[in-house]
């Protein structure tokens, strides 16, 4: 969910744009992550642990700790918590350590 | 106590409480702030120069009540919102209390809305008086509630929503 | 090719930004390289007013004091603001290579201000990975730069300055915050922090920690327990509580591997919050022109972060041979308002840091 009204803030989201999550489409904003769009939609399961696959969240959401990998348009490992919105993005959960096509 | 769970003691409150001939005369500002750490708006705030802080900025502020007004310039400068203003003569059975307040929405004068006290428990329905904006910059806005006399050393914040009309 | 530069700050936050604005003013050539889309670090979501004196912008909140800087640096002719562009590695040979545009571009810089600040420390017990478990500054983040309402239902872990202050913007954005609790016996944070949370109605529950949190794929709970005064949990002291989020504000530690990288003394020491760079008055590290400011030489608050980043900034303008007699006073300046700001009985634990930086220093020698 967004915040419409907020007592000191203002938010310059830019335009709305759609990509995808998992095939599904979502909308996300330009100046957004794409994090926060997935967090807007109520969407927090972001991937997969590698040997136990246990789902995988964002925790620090400033680029630090690598838990919040995605694949995003077919690129493994993708820091979604400081990577923008694009429109059309493909944006996938990620199992593991994700697939590098050549 | 407050260095527990939030909530000023009454002895923490007695350092800083005026005395009871100078809240008789009129407003005057209570900084509830207990704690020494490195900070100093609020000596800046006073056009009469009322705060003062000794020997530097990590005391704790001291408010002289004989030059302070009430005025309630302060309030909404204290980056820790610590600063109240009391008038315990705002009428025979009523005191006006002065809150900063940094929530949506804003309450509206006139209407009625539930004071809370320092650990955030219903004191009751008190009718807001006068609303100030801090402006563009600040953004605190402060509140002053009427409150029964018995209460105005227990009101010190506002639960957000609900507003009832007066 | 090899660039290069007069002086490089690593960082634009804080510290980053007041060290760039500072040896800049001075006359140096300053490249400020920034990893985000935008600089100023943590300031962008600081929407509470700063404390400290006026000289630290104290009564400001910190988003204004960030747009201020950010405008400032940006509009400085001395000044040139890589963004997007992560620092990847500092050499002996004194090239810095630095991650631009899917490029990877050197840089030969006569001086460097290493300003990487700091990332946030997690907390272990059972099922500590559901998603719904973050950092508070991530919480803030979203909340406060996103404008994404982060959750419907908090718990926080931590009373320090970070737990009390997001907890509270948590309440600004119509967030429940059911309790806060923290591990040690008082609250760290300043307490006219705590009082405005406690007067909203949250529960502050000092001596308790988190024994476990539950949920199936994602955060449904946490159970939080009582601790004796050894740090051990107390059987039979169990509570639950029903949450999707849990917050942990258990302290920062220094983003210090860059100056790992260049072969920096480097130290633990327990009150600067992790492995720091030994720093000299200058807060040049041992590596001769490379300096250390704000967060990533030893935690503290923003405040103290600006004022190092101008110290540093006037230190190397002062070895470059710029406005020297300015830069010295300036620089003198700056460690006399760290001095004041580290002066009272909060500053204790940054003194005790500071000491034993000043040891490790001496025992180099």
């Amino acid at each position: 969910m967004r915040i419409e009204k907020h007592p000191i803030l203002d938010f310059d989201r830019g335009e709305k744009v759609t990509f995808t999550f998992n095939g599904q489409p979502v909308e996300g904003y330009t100046s957004e992550t794409i994090a926060a769009a997935l967090h807007a939609a109520g969407i927090r399961e972001l991937g997969h642990s590698q040997q136990l696959h246990r789902p995988r969240g964002l925790f620090c959401a400033i680029g630090n700790c690598s838990s919040c990998f995605m694949t995003v348009d077919g690129e493994p490992n993708v820091r979604v918590c400081v990577t923008r919105v694009k429109d059309g993005m493909v944006v996938e959960e990620q199992e593991g350590k994700g697939v590098v096509h050549p | 106590m407050i260095i527990q769970d939030g909530i000023p003691t009454k002895e923490d409150l007695a350092a800083v409480m005026p005395s009871a001939e100078r809240l008789a005369k009129g407003p005057v500002a209570i900084t509830e702030c207990f704690q020494n750490i490195a900070c100093n708006p609020c000596t800046k705030a006073c056009v009469k120069h009322a705060i003062s802080m000794e020997p530097d900025m990590n005391a704790t502020p001291k408010v002289d009540t004989d030059v302070c007004n009430g005025c309630g310039a302060c309030i909404a400068r204290c980056p820790g919102l610590a600063i109240f203003v009391v008038d315990m003569t705002y009428s025979e059975k009523t005191a006006l209390v002065k809150i900063p307040f940094e929530f949506i929405p804003v309450p509206e004068e006139g209407k009625l809305v539930c004071g809370l006290n320092r650990a955030g428990e219903e004191q009751g329905w008190f009718r807001v008086v006068k609303v100030v904006s801090g402006g563009k910059k600040n953004m605190t806005y402060v509140i002053s509630l009427e409150v029964p006399k018995e209460l105005a050393m227990e009101v010190r914040n506002i639960r957000v929503g609900g507003y009832r009309n007066g | 090719m090899i660039r290069d530069v007069e002086v490089m700050v690593i960082g634009g936050g804080p510290a980053g930004l007041c060290a760039a604005q500072a040896a800049a003013s001075a006359g140096t050539h300053v490249l400020l390289c920034e990893r985000d889309y935008v600089p100023g670090g943590q300031l962008v979501k600081q929407t509470h007013k700063f404390f400290g004196s006026e000289r630290q912008y104290a009564g400001d909140r910190g988003i204004f004091i960030g747009k201020k800087l950010v405008q400032e640096v940006m509009e400085d002719p001395n000044i040139e603001v890589l963004t997007e562009a992560t620092v990847l590695g500092m050499y002996e040979d004194g090239i810095v290579t630095v991650l631009k545009d899917e490029k990877h571009l050197k840089f030969r810089p006569k001086k460097t201000i290493v300003a990487t600040g700091a990332a946030e420390k997690f907390l272990t017990f059972p099922n500590n990975d559901l998603p719904g478990i973050y950092g508070a500054g991530a919480v803030q983040t979203l909340m406060n730069v996103a404008g994404v309402k982060p959750a419907e239902r908090v718990v926080m872990v931590g009373a320090g300055n970070i737990g009390l202050i997001v907890s509270y913007q948590l309440l600004q954005a119509g967030v429940n915050v059911v309790s806060l609790v923290e591990a040690a016996p008082k609250i760290g944070g300043f307490l006219v922090h705590a009082a405005k949370l406690r007067r909203a109605g949250v529960p502050i529950r000092t001596g308790y920690t988190v024994k476990e949190a539950y949920g199936n794929g994602k955060l449904e709970g946490v159970v939080i327990c009582q601790l004796d005064e050894k740090w051990q949990q107390i059987p039979g002291t169990e509570e639950d509580i029903p949450c999707d989020t849990l917050c942990l504000a258990v302290g920062l530690t220094p983003l210090s591997e860059l100056c790992w990288q260049a072969g920096c003394h480097m130290e633990f020491i327990r009150e600067l919050s992790g492995h720091v760079p030994i720093t000299d008055e200058n807060l040049m590290t041992s590596v001769d022109g490379l300096y250390a400011a704000g967060d990533v030489s030893g935690i503290e608050e923003a405040s103290s972060a600006m004022v190092e980043g101008r110290l540093a900034g006037y230190a190397v303008a002062v070895s470059l041979g710029y406005d020297v007699e300015k830069s010295q006073a300036e620089a003198d300046a700056a460690r006399a308002e760290l001095k004041e700001l580290r002066s009272g009985p909060m500053g204790g634990k940054i003194r005790a840091g500071l000491e034993k930086v000043a040891q490790k220093r001496g025992d180099a020698v």
